[in-house]
C-alpha cells in the first residue's frame, strides 16, 4: 500500500560531460523527467492528497534551477570541443602549450588580418549601398526603378556578405518567397537580414532606428517601399497589421521579411511565434536558417553587447557559415484560428532546421512569465486530488 | 588561457566542495557555470530574483518556498557553496556509496536529509512541528483557488489526523518519516 510520503523520489541525475556527445543539443547537465503531472504524482483521478506530493514539485523545481529550457537560449551556444575562439571558451580546461601557440596564431590572423580587410569591405558596401539607393531614388517609380533598385541591394548585400566571410548555402530556392507574400523566419541576429537579402529583394518591416542604421533605413526608402515605424507606432498592434495588409493588398509588391519571435533566439531552439503575422491574411513563405556554430557565433545578446561590439565579434570570427532553406508555402486552413496556424509554421521550421520547438515567449528574455502558466498547473493537480467535480467554479 | 569557469573556482574550493557533497569535479565545474549564467548582477552571489528569472521555476507552484530553501536564514544572497549544499541534497544515491562506513558524518543526500529538506518546505517558522495553518499554506500554493477553503481544511484535517500519533494536531518530524516508512 502506497505510503503517504515516499522519500525515494525526488532524485536527479548528474550527468557528467563524457566524450560521446554527438552535437551540442545533447550536451545537458541533467536527465529530466519530462513525464506529465499524472504519472510524475503516481496518481489517477480522484487520489488522495499525500504530504509526499511535495517532492514532484520541488523535484520538478530544483531539475529547473540546474537547467532549464528558457534561459539558455538567450545566451550562445555552448560548443561540443573548442573552435580556438577564447569566447566560447567556457566549460573546456587548459590543455597543452601546443594549443595556446594556434590558438594565438589564430589571434593574430582573425585580428590582423582578417579583421580589417573585412572592415574595408563593409564600408565599401555600405557606402555603396547609400550612394546606390540615393541615385535610383531620383528616378520616378517604374520598372526601370524596380530593376536597378534590385541590383543596387543585391550587389551591395553579397559585399557586405563577404566582409562578414559569410557562406551561405541555400536550399529548395524553388520556394523562394514570391510577390505579395510574407516571408517568415527564425531569428537569431541582425545579419539574418543580411543573409536573406543576399538571393532575393524584402520589404522590411521594423522600427525606425537613429545613426548608422538609421541613415541606411533612410536611404532603403528612397529606392523601394519599406515599411518602418515609429516607436510609438509598434505599440499600436491593429496600425501595424493595416500597413501590412494594405501592402500585400498591391499583389505587385516585394514579399514582407517579418520575424514572429520578436527578439533574437541563439539558434539552438525556435520560441514562441507572435500570432501578429499569421493576422495578416497571404501566403506565408517560411524559411529557417541556421548557422554553422563551429566558424562563428551569429547570436546577437542584445543585453550583453551593444551592435558595434557585436558586429566587431563577427568580423573576428573565423566566418559565418550557414544553411538557408525555403519551404513550401502555407496558408491558414479553415477552422484554424492564428496561433494554430502559427505553432504549425514554427514546427515546420523547427523541423527543417534541426532545431528545437518552445512554447516559451521570447519575451521572457526581459519580461516575467505570466501567472497563467502557474494558474494551469495549480488546477491540474487541484483536479487530481479531488476530482473534477468538487473544484471550485467561478459562478461561487 | 584556461576554463573561464574553474580558473574562477579555486582548486581548494572545488575539493571542499567535492568532500562535503559528493558531487565529481566536472559535475562541479559544470555547476559552476550554471551559477555563474544565473548570477546576472557578477558579483559571485544569487539573490531570489536570479531565480525567480527561470521561467519554469517561476510557474512552479512552490517556487517561493524551493527558492527559500536556498537561503541560510535571514540572508538574501546564497554564494556557490551554498548553492551546491542545497543541490547535494537531491543528488541521487550511487551504488558504491550505499556500503560506506555508518561512523563517517551523514552523506548530504541521504534519505533523512531530503526528507528534512521536504520537511523545512512545509514548516516555515521551523519549530520542528508541521501546525494545521503551516499544512493549509503550502495546500493552497499548490491548488490556488480552485479548492474552497472548506474543503482544503478537511484535507488538512485529514492528513494530521492520520500522521499524528502524539496528539498535538501537528506533525513532527518523527511522524513525518513514520509515514515515509509505510
Amino acid at each position: 500500500m502506497p505510503g503517504l510520503l515516499r522519500s525515494d523520489r525526488g532524485g536527479l541525475s548528474v550527468s557528467s560531460p563524457s566524450g560521446e556527445r554527438k552535437d551540442a543539443c545533447s550536451l545537458r547537465i541533467i536527465q529530466r523527467d519530462e513525464s506529465p503531472m499524472e504519472k510524475g504524482l503516481s496518481g489517477l483521478r480522484g487520489r488522495d492528497f499525500e504530504l509526499s506530493d511535495v517532492f514532484y514539485f520541488s523535484k520538478k523545481g530544483l531539475e529547473a534551477i540546474v537547467e532549464d529550457e528558457v534561459t539558455q537560449r538567450f545566451s550562445s551556444e555552448e560548443l561540443v570541443s573548442w573552435n580556438l575562439l577564447t569566447r566560447t571558451n567556457v566549460n573546456f580546461q587548459y590543455v597543452s602549450p601546443r594549443l595556446t601557440m594556434v590558438w594565438v596564431l589564430g589571434v593574430i590572423v582573425r585580428y590582423c588580418v582578417l579583421l580589417p580587410l573585412r572592415l574595408t569591405l563593409a564600408v565599401i558596401g555600405i557606402s555603396l549601398f547609400v550612394i546606390g539607393t540615393t541615385l535610383v531614388g531620383q528616378l520616378p517609380r517604374n520598372r526601370l526603378k524596380n530593376f536597378l533598385s534590385e541590383v543596387v541591394h543585391l550587389t551591395c548585400c553579397r559585399i557586405c556578405v563577404r566582409a562578414l566571410s559569410g557562406t551561405i548555402h541555400y536550399h529548395n530556392r524553388q520556394y523562394r518567397p514570391q510577390k505579395g507574400g510574407i516571408c517568415v523566419a527564425n531569428h537569431t541576429s541582425p545579419i539574418d537580414v543580411l543573409i536573406l537579402t543576399t538571393d532575393g529583394c524584402y520589404t522590411m518591416v521594423g522600427q525606425v532606428h537613429g545613426g548608422l542604421m538609421g541613415i541606411i533605413q533612410r536611404s532603403m526608402v528612397k529606392a523601394c517601399p519599406h515599411i518602418w515605424f515609429e516607436r510609438s507606432e509598434m505599440k499600436d498592434r491593429h496600425l501595424v497589421i493595416r500597413r501590412l495588409k494594405e501592402h500585400i493588398a498591391l499583389k505587385e509588391e516585394l514579399p514582407i521579411l517579418i520575424f514572429p519571435e520578436g527578439t533574437c533566439i541563439n539558434n539552438t531552439s525556435v520560441m514562441m511565434f507572435k500570432k501578429g503575422s499569421f493576422e495578416i491574411g497571404g501566403t506565408i513563405h517560411p524559411v529557417a536558417i541556421k548557422y554553422n556554430p563551429r566558424f562563428g557565433d551569429a547570436f546577437w545578446n542584445s543585453s550583453k553587447y551593444n551592435i558595434v561590439s557585436y558586429l566587431l565579434r563577427v568580423m573576428t570570427s573565423w566566418a559565418i557559415v550557414c544553411d538557408v532553406w525555403y519551404m513550401p508555402p502555407m496558408t491558414r486552413e479553415e477552422g484554424e484560428d492564428a496561433v494554430q496556424f502559427a505553432n504549425r509554421v514554427k514546427s515546420a521550421i523547427a523541423v527543417q532546421g534541426g532545431l528545437t520547438e518552445l512554447p516559451w515567449d521570447g519575451g521572457l528574455k526581459r519580461a516575467k512569465v505570466k501567472d497563467t502558466f502557474k494558474e494551469e498547473q495549480q488546477k491540474n493537480y487541484s483536479k487530481m486530488i479531488v476530482g473534477n467535480g468538487s473544484l471550485k467554479s467561478e459562478l461561487d | 588561457m584556461g576554463s573561464r569557469a574553474s580558473t574562477l573556482l579555486r582548486d581548494e574550493e572545488l575539493e571542499e566542495i567535492k568532500k562535503e557533497t559528493g558531487f565529481s569535479h566536472s559535475q562541479i565545474t559544470r555547476l559552476y557555470s550554471r551559477f555563474t549564467s544565473l548570477d546576472k548582477g557578477e558579483n559571485g552571489t544569487l539573490s531570489r530574483e536570479d531565480f525567480q528569472r527561470i521561467p519554469e521555476l517561476a510557474i512552479n507552484p512552490l517556487g517561493d518556498r524551493i527558492i527559500n530553501a536556498f537561503f541560510p536564514e535571514g540572508e538574501d544572497q546564497v554564494n556557490f557553496r551554498g548553492f551546491m549544499r542545497t543541490l547535494a541534497h537531491f543528488r541521487p544515491i550511487e551504488d558504491n556509496e550505499k556500503s560506506k562506513d555508518v561512523n563517517g558524518p551523514e552523506p548530504l543526500n541521504s534519505r533523512s536529509n531530503k526528507l528534512h529538506f521536504a520537511f523545512r518546505l512545509y514548516d516555515l517558522d521551523k519549530d520542528d512541528k508541521i501546525s494545521r495553518d503551516e499544512l493549509l499554506q503550502v495546500l493552497r500554493m499548490m491548488v490556488g483557488v480552485n479548492i474552497s477553503d472548506e474543503q482544503l481544511g478537511s484535507i488538512a484535517d485529514r492528513t494530521i489526523q492520520e500522521a499524528d500519533q502524539d496528539g498535538d494536531s501537528a506533525i513532527s518530524f518523527t511522524e513525518f518519516v513514520k509515514m515515509d516508512n509505510h
